[in-house]
């Protein structure tokens, strides 16, 4: 794209970051009282909100009760005033319920469901502000939330995006690089076993360099999980002294 | 004349203030716990390839050979004996759901109701007809649990005059990990409230009734009447304060003496005694 060098002869993006590096990553665990289990967190500008009810019992249909396993319900929106123009529907449209469906099948690999058959659980996410990888910050924020509410899970869910440009992987595209065009790869990982919960990309790649992208998504991942536990153990230390004994 | 102004700073962690050594083994999911085989799993861990893993963030519990992670935060998890404050939520065939914060709504059936003037009878086909005369949608309870199904599903009984279906008062929400188990949950407040703690969560704070009524059954539920001034003030006093210190997070809720533990650092320049009267 003439004007815009996403990547300059030094190596630095748009942003002043290196090629693997990722964006500033703040997050707080339980800012709802009311809620089970919730968190915000901001991975640079982008901003999501999430907030986690249950397990409880299923509510509305009692057919939908699966009798071995709980019930994962996750529901995306995007604020009216997340993006550059204003949108009209907050959720309901097309590409929320495609994310809330990628927000399910995530969770439902790394929750552990068989413990509580009959029920349900809920997952909220909310985007207050997008400048690329909202689907990586839901799954963080996802994450802490689920991990507020007690919910038992294998291991934490992190996720980053990555992208490719100039025959070099880019880790944590901001809207900039995402709206440039080019291949964007969106990874879920459980990071103490390496799996992946959850791989999307929908773009041309050439196969010889999913390779590098794969690679550099994965440690970006890592880079989350190891912010994340930092949040997570600190939240947990401070609560165990509040509730003493 | 000169004013001292200070900007909003972040709070200081508390576990750095307070100075006490936690000396408490803090996990997150993921963690392993241990890698010897010897010990049996408990709840909050699972199995993985030859380690224990954590499944929630909490501190990790060891009795003898058994280990477990006790969750910061988790829903209602019934134990036989509790004493519980719900609400309905369904009235069902020979039965009543009863919403307790609990992973699954609970159950009270009609044969561990009391019948109103404690008779003892085999229920009929009128008592199930006359079901939703008893306790309808929305009724709040106090109930005992009697068993807990292998689903973790709860049986209530209301089988004691000091159970059943609850009048004027009011309700406040805590977290069950703050409701410790005591003897006894049913505490009457020199100020003139009375309080049930619901090991759910679930308080109960009512104006003390000026005579215990007898062979009532817990039915009637005198929601006519208004309650003498004072009382009624008491309780929503109390339920105030109740309500302030879960918002400060003052640490965990216990009977002797109705004090409510406050971590040093975090008293703030008043105290609200629940020994205010009137």
């Amino acid at each position: 794209m003439a004007g815009l060098e996403l990547l300059s002869d030094q190596g630095y993006r748009v942003d002043g970051r290196r090629a693997g590096e990722l964006r500033r990553i703040q997050a707080r665990m339980g800012v709802f009282a009311q809620a089970d289990g919730s968190a915000y967190i901001e991975q640079g500008n982008t901003k999501a909100l999430a907030v986690v009810y249950g397990p409880h019992e299923i509510r509305g249909s009692r057919a939908r009760a699966l009798p071995d396993r709980a019930l994962v319900n996750c529901q995306y929106s995007s604020a009216t005033f997340s993006t550059g123009e204003r949108k009209r529907r907050p959720h309901g449209d097309r590409k929320s319920c495609e994310m809330g469906l990628q927000l399910r099948q995530t969770f439902e690999a790394a929750i552990l469901t068989q413990l509580h058959p009959r029920s349900q659980i809920d997952i909220y996410v909310q985007v207050l502000q997008a400048d690329g990888g909202t689907y990586a910050a839901c799954v963080n924020a996802a994450t802490l939330a689920v991990l507020d509410a007690g919910v038992p899970m294998r291991d934490f869910v992190c996720a980053c995006s990555a992208g490719f440009v100039d025959s070099t992987a880019l880790a944590d595209l901001s809207h900039v690089e995402e709206a440039a065009g080019g291949p964007q790869l969106a990874l879920a990982l459980l990071p103490a076993s390496g799996q992946i919960a959850l791989l999307e990309m929908d773009a041309r790649l050439h196969e010889d360099h999913l390779e590098s992208v794969l690679e550099a998504a994965a440690r970006a991942a890592r880079d989350v999980h190891t912010l994340l536990d930092r949040v997570v153990r600190q939240h947990v230390r401070e609560a165990s002294v509040l509730l003493g004994d | 004349m000169a004013m001292e102004m200070r900007l909003p700073v972040a709070r200081k962690p508390l576990s750095e203030s307070v100075g006490r050594d936690t000396k408490k083994h803090l996990v997150v999911p993921g963690d392993t716990i241990t890698t010897d085989t010897g010990f049996m799993r408990g709840h909050g861990t699972y199995m993985g390839e030859e380690k224990l893993i954590a499944s929630v963030a909490g501190s990790v519990e060891r009795v003898n050979k058994l280990i477990c992670v006790k969750a910061l935060k988790t829903r209602y998890n019934g134990e036989v004996g509790d004493i519980v404050v719900g609400r309905i939520t369904e009235v069902q065939q020979k039965r009543w759901k009863v919403e307790t914060n609990s992973r699954l709504d609970s159950v009270l059936l009609l044969s561990s109701m009391n019948l109103p003037g404690g008779e003892l009878r085999r229920r009929s086909a009128e008592d199930e007809l006359a079901m939703r005369g008893f306790l309808q949608e929305g009724d709040l309870i106090s109930a005992e649990v009697q068993a807990v199904f292998s689903d973790g599903a709860v049986s209530l009984h209301t089988r004691s005059l000091k159970y059943g279906k609850l009048g004027q008062g009011v309700l406040v929400q805590v977290s069950p990990s703050l409701v410790k188990r005591q003897k006894t949950h049913f505490h009457d407040l020199p100020c003139g409230a009375s309080v049930i703690l619901g090991n759910n969560g679930f308080i109960w704070i009512y104006p003390t009734p000026e005579h215990k009524e007898e062979g009532a059954g817990g039915f009637a539920a005198d929601l006519e009447t208004e309650g003498v001034r004072v009382s009624t003030e008491a309780s929503l006093r109390t339920s105030s304060c109740l309500l302030l210190a879960m918002k400060w997070n003052w640490g965990a809720l216990w009977s002797p003496g109705r004090t409510l533990r406050v971590p040093a650092a975090e008293a703030p320049s008043f105290l609200p005694s629940l020994a205010v009267s009137g």
